[in-house]
């Protein structure tokens, strides 16, 4: 680990000069469950850490005209148990029941998760994001079993290693950006947020060198329900090998818009848009379940180890339906 | 892992309990039997001993006015460890598990894996369970850090330590205080947890040996589920 300085700003304004100084050669620190893995490895090396722990707006959750406003300090915990959470957004709540360890819970926050490095072993041991020798993808040739099947033509073959961008898509959320200027504020919707990178330089997001996620917005119309399916290996904490989140507005048992969103299956999140639509005008049954699911992941590319992945993914999707039409149908003969 | 300013070769341990007692006062140790590395090899003699403690103080009245950015060099800070107040001089790289074991001699809290999997870290930083890895010493100023020495201080055993004995909850030994500490939070916030509970918050603690059966049983016992539970 590199020697670096420790800011603790008070306000979001010195959080974005803080960040922005050194040449943003700097880090957010909020939870650190997974800074101290990069830093320990030294795959980054940042001149400054900038903990927004101290920043009372982001420590809060709350109620904004169209739904809930989540500061980028609130730990899993609290959004668990938070009343304003209560009763709604069960897409989240099912990959917060999913992270089976109750010190990831009290420490991980929601944008840490989305600005999460890769889990992809070539990327963790220094060979940087894309793993090229030679112009050449070590993933390609080499060990794939948990990396890409969908998007990985280009240059990057990781899995985004988010777990709550795919509930955070179908709940169609939005992410305050703060920077680099201490007064500069973005609005984004979080599947803009990701970018499968070309070079190794570029990253997994668009966050600029000075900028940090104050703030997650989820809308709640009152109407939209979500689902979630992880298909996870072991009881303890682990990361998902695939995992589907769903939503939908459900009328007299038909479908009338959805959102399907596939995680760990491409280097950003995977919205699959075409099996989305073809859901609508459907009622939720086993049999529309898995021929949606075939859709989502009929563009698959597996590379050579993960063929299996597909029918992983496809599951995925399937139950994260099921468990949406479970919801619908104990709302009273909607189903 | 450190270059440490105050690095335990630069000054090698001389002499003396008046000393070390000295050094204990200095630092507000009283907890344990007020004997630790760091005081020790301060205390090489009462009129160091002495300085360092008017050094500690004058560190600690700075201290009250918090700086925004902490230099990449050791500074002084303070932290309440198991109820007691530690003064001790760290970079800020250095992790709160670093700090309990390298300057506190607090060696309950393991260091195994490093990489924010294994749970042989925990310790509970005011009422939350976390990796003592992924923390830094100086994020913990201000907070009250409880170790699995503060769950066995003097006579008063908690009763998740005595459960962990009654159910033979360990084999090697090297993942029980990071179980036993997580234990106490989960149970802490979940105090009527069923076993499936129990199995999902504790699944960030792993343990080779594999002793998970009596793990699970000294948790369900302190949820009140006796052997039936």
């Amino acid at each position: 680990m590199n020697h670096f300085e420790y800011a603790r700003p008070s306000t979001e304004g010195e959080a974005a000069t803080l960040l922005a100084e050194h040449d943003g050669n700097t880090a957010v620190l909020a939870g650190g469950t997974d800074l101290f893995n990069l830093l320990n490895r030294d795959l980054v090396a940042p001149a400054r850490l900038v903990d927004l722990k101290s920043i009372p707006s982001l420590g809060e959750v709350t109620e904004t005209l169209d739904g809930v406003r989540i500061g980028a300090a609130v730990t899993l915990d609290t959004l668990a148990r938070h009343p304003l959470l209560a009763g709604r957004f069960a897409a989240l709540h099912a990959v917060i029941d999913g992270i089976h360890s109750i010190q990831v819970q009290s420490m991980g926050t929601l944008a840490g998760d989305l600005c999460l490095a890769p889990n992809c072993w070539y990327y963790r041991s220094g060979y940087g994001l894309l793993a090229m020798r030679d112009g050449e993808s070590l993933v390609e040739t080499g060990r794939n079993e948990h990396h890409a099947i969908l998007g990985n033509r280009g240059p990057a073959k990781f899995v985004s290693a988010s777990r709550f961008a795919p509930a955070l898509i179908a709940l169609g959320a939005r992410l305050r950006i703060v920077g680099p200027s201490a007064d500069e504020v973005t609005l984004l919707p979080v599947e803009a947020f990701f970018v499968s990178p070309k070079t190794d330089r570029q990253g997994t997001t668009v966050l600029r060198p000075g900028q940090f996620i104050s703030h997650v917005e989820i809308p709640a119309d009152g109407e939209t329900r979500s689902a979630t399916y992880e298909v996870l290996q072991t009881e303890g904490l682990d990361w998902p090998m695939a995992t589907a989140s769903v939503s939908a507005v459900v009328s007299s048992g038909v479908v009338r818009s959805a959102r399907i969103v596939m995680g760990h299956v491409a280097p950003t999140p995977w919205i699959a848009h075409s099996a989305a639509q073809a859901l609508v005008g459907q009622r939720l049954t086993e049999e529309s379940a898995a021929s949606v699911a075939d859709l989502a992941v009929a563009p698959a590319t597996p590379l050579s180890e993960n063929e299996y992945k597909v029918q992983i993914a496809r599951t995925a999707v399937k139950r994260a339906l099921l468990r949406l039409a479970e919801q619908t149908s104990t709302e009273g003969g909607v189903a | 892992m450190l270059e440490r300013e105050d690095s335990p070769t630069a000054s090698p341990p001389r002499e003396g309990p008046a000393a070390v007692s000295a050094g204990a006062a200095a630092s507000g140790d009283t907890s344990r039997s007020g004997f630790n590395r760091r005081d020790f090899l301060r205390g090489s003699g009462a009129a160091i001993a002495a300085t360092a403690a008017a050094t500690a103080a004058e560190d600690a009245v700075a201290e009250d006015k918090p700086a925004t950015v902490v230099p990449a060099k050791a500074v002084e800070i303070k932290l309440n460890i198991n109820g007691a107040d530690h003064a001790l001089k760290v970079e800020p790289r250095v992790t709160l598990l670093d700090a309990l074991r390298n300057d506190l001699s607090l060696t309950g809290a393991k260091h195994v894996c490093d990489t924010t999997n294994c749970g042989a870290c925990t310790v509970i930083v005011d009422g939350k369970p976390v990796f003592a890895c992924a923390r830094l010493a100086v994020e913990c100023q201000g907070k009250k850090v409880t170790t699995v020495e503060g769950l066995t201080a003097g006579q008063n055993v908690d009763q998740v330590v005595a459960a962990f004995v009654k159910h033979d909850a360990s084999q090697c030994g090297f993942c029980t205080p990071g179980f036993v500490v997580a234990v106490k939070a989960f149970l802490e916030a979940n105090p009527k947890a069923n076993l499936e509970q129990i199995l999902k918050g504790l699944g960030g603690n792993l343990c080779r040996c594999g002793t998970y059966v009596g793990v699970q049983a000294a948790a369900l016992e302190c949820a009140g589920h006796g052997k039936e539970g």
